[in-house]
């Protein structure tokens, strides 16, 4: 035994170690480079699996809709108010189901049968780092995916869309958001048993999001003021409400400060409860 | 299998210096003190193990299933967090310092680990990335390991094409591509054909000669016997015996065993041969009497005739020299099947 007080630098030096928090950054990257290699090599799958939903409900509602004289609002300029309003809701629902996809249906596959989790944690950062990492990891595709389906909503409405891009609260709003829904995906994947997991997307994510303010600002729920207090619970409904403050103007949104608290709030706690998930799932 | 042109790093070649942890010791290769762990439910999986592994020798955990060396590897290789006593490793305290000791440690687990998400060259690349290796260095070194377990023809395969022993072949290629001091083995040969267990038999000796540091868990006392520097044996979470093999098998304290399958009570067959001259002890096992005889000539017709003018009439008997089954029956009275 040793009288004198050791440190993990010392050994780190005279060991050979490389330094503990340079090594896990170093780990954490190369990680987050494996995963985008694995996204590389499914992005057309990854493509197809983001398009299909938005595609399909821009196509219905503000083409197909407006076209056969069905469109929402009633009105020439209530419909293209709408294209404009969902357009917001579509990017936000984008990046929440990839998010959540991303990070969650991996999961069931590395804590499952083949427990390839036991290898990804060997790597020389802390348990945490790799739950961390898996959140990084989730948030791009969450922000790749909203980024896909920008185009579409855009260009696909039979009504003009109005945007009005406003930078701080896009490039804000978005990456924010994008590392909400990740984090929500491990949250997921870590306290749900991973045969349950293709559950939670009939009894969660599609809750989610058609009751995430997508089609409709929050405001607008004012009649059922029951359901528009319930869905404050919902993370979607700030993230929507978040694309609208930085796209459009004149479409009711939250108080700005509400939005970040929110998203702010819901993007702490649920790392935090994914995190703390994982390093259950994995040290024992 | 060629010798790696780069061999990892030996514990020697690195200056002496404080470990990590108040209780862990300069230079420490595996040490443990009391280490112990209870599964929440009250299980005890180990129970106060110390354990002391030399650098470059190879140990082995011989025990059945369930007597906990994959829990013992768990805790060493910072996977399972111990309830009770302390775990160095490569001179870090793997519950304060998990992360840093990962770096000294690779692990080949009991199951297929392999990234099902990646070819077979990216599973290797990708590890030594995970461990600081430069890209250029990652790919050299994958190609190299590739070639050195025999793999190259599969590089970009996914790895479920691959055959169990080839899947392991390359999981002990990933465990050593970051050049660890010390590696974990569990159960590394179950459900491998014979054949690919003495080619990984094989890879472990050139590693051992290498300098590395390996410490592996089987219930094949064979390949304990052919592998190891020295064994523990374990059961119910405790080490029963600690020695080379050969030092087990001579603490039995016997030079031939002779197992006598006869009608009627073994018990009753056991005590008598046991009264046999140069009969040490008799036991049984799976209703056999298992009989433990000094010196080597002539046991057998005298053990049939013994057995015959009792009564019974003997329907099997099998000479064997001691084993380390042989111990471990002599220590626990059951075999180590499960």
């Amino acid at each position: 035994m040793n009288a004198t007080v050791t440190t993990p630098q010392d050994v780190e030096r005279s060991m050979g170690f490389r330094p503990a928090r340079g090594a896990a950054f170093t780990a954490f990257f190369a990680l987050l480079l494996r995963d985008l290699r694995v996204l590389q090599k499914g992005f057309v799958l990854f493509a197809i699996r983001t398009i299909m939903q938005p595609l399909l409900l821009v196509f219905v509602f503000t083409y197909v809709f407006p076209k056969i004289g069905q469109g929402v609002g009633g009105s020439a300029a209530a419909e293209a108010d709408f294209s404009t309003l969902l357009m917001a809701g579509v990017i936000a629902t984008s990046e929440i189901f990839q998010g959540v996809q991303a990070v969650a249906l991996p999961l069931v596959q590395e804590f499952g049968y083949t427990r390839e989790i036991e290898d990804r944690v060997m790597a020389p950062l802390p348990v945490w780092g790799v739950a961390a990492e898996k959140i990084g990891a989730g948030a791009v595709q969450a922000l790749i995916a909203g980024l896909v389906v920008f185009p579409l909503a855009l260009f696909i409405p039979a009504t003009p869309v109005h945007l009005h891009v406003h930078w701080l609260f896009l490039l804000t709003i978005a990456p924010l958001g994008a590392i909400l829904s990740a984090a929500f995906g491990l949250t997921m994947g870590t306290r749900i048993k991973p045969q349950q997991v293709p559950l939670l997307f009939a009894i969660v994510v599609l809750p989610i999001t058609f009751l995430g303010a997508v089609y409709y600002p929050w405001a607008a729920l004012e009649p059922i003021r029951w359901l528009q207090i319930l869905v404050l619970i919902n993370p979607l409904v700030y993230m929507s409400e978040g694309f609208r403050l930085s796209l459009t103007t004149g479409v009711p949104h939250m108080s700005v400060w509400a939005i970040y608290t929110a998203l702010i709030g819901f993007t702490v706690a649920l790392t935090w409860v994914g995190i703390d998930g994982f390093r259950r799932r994995v040290l024992s | 299998m060629t010798t790696a042109s780069t061999p990892p790093r030996e514990l020697a070649d690195i200056p002496a210096s404080p470990g990590v942890g108040a209780r862990c010791a300069p230079g420490e290769v595996i040490t443990t003190t009391g280490l112990s762990k209870t599964f929440p439910g009250g299980i005890h999986a180990v129970v106060d193990l110390d354990l002391s592994v030399n650098a470059g020798e190879i140990f082995g955990l011989l025990g059945p299933n369930g007597a906990g060396k994959t829990t013992t590897v768990g805790m060493l290789s910072t996977r399972v967090v111990p309830t009770a006593g302390s775990a160095c490793v490569g001179g870090v305290d793997v519950v304060a310092h998990a992360a840093l000791a990962k770096q000294a440690i690779g692990v080949v687990a009991q199951s297929n680990t392999l990234d099902r998400s990646l070819t077979v060259w990216e599973n290797l690349y990708y590890h030594c990335r995970y461990f600081g290796v430069g890209a250029r260095e990652a790919r050299a070194r994958a190609d190299e390991l590739l070639e050195q377990f025999r793999l190259a023809d599969r590089a970009k395969a996914s790895v479920y094409a691959l055959s169990g022993g080839m899947a392991q072949r390359l999981m002990v290629a990933r465990s050593i591509a970051h050049r660890p001091h010390i590696l974990f083995l569990d159960e590394p040969t179950a459900g491998l054909d014979p054949q690919s267990r003495l080619a990984l038999w094989d890879i472990l000796h050139e590693l051992h000669g290498e300098g590395l540091t390996v410490l592996l868990t089987t219930h094949y006392m064979e390949e304990a016997d052919k592998l190891c520097d020295r064994v523990a044996i374990m059961d119910h979470g405790r080490v029963l015996a600690l020695d080379t093999p050969a030092g087990l098998k001579a603490s039995v304290d016997a030079d031939t065993i002779v197992s006598v399958s006869a009608e009627g009570d073994p018990e009753a067959l056991a005590a008598r041969l046991a009264a046999m001259p140069d009969a040490v002890r008799a036991e049984v096992v799976d209703k056999i009497a298992t009989v433990f005889f000094r010196g080597t000539g002539g046991i057998v017709p005298r053990a049939v005739a013994e057995a015959e003018a009792g009564g019974f009439h003997v329907t099997d008997i099998a000479v064997s020299e001691p084993t380390l089954e042989t111990v471990f029956i002599s220590l626990t009275g059951k075999d180590l099947r499960e």
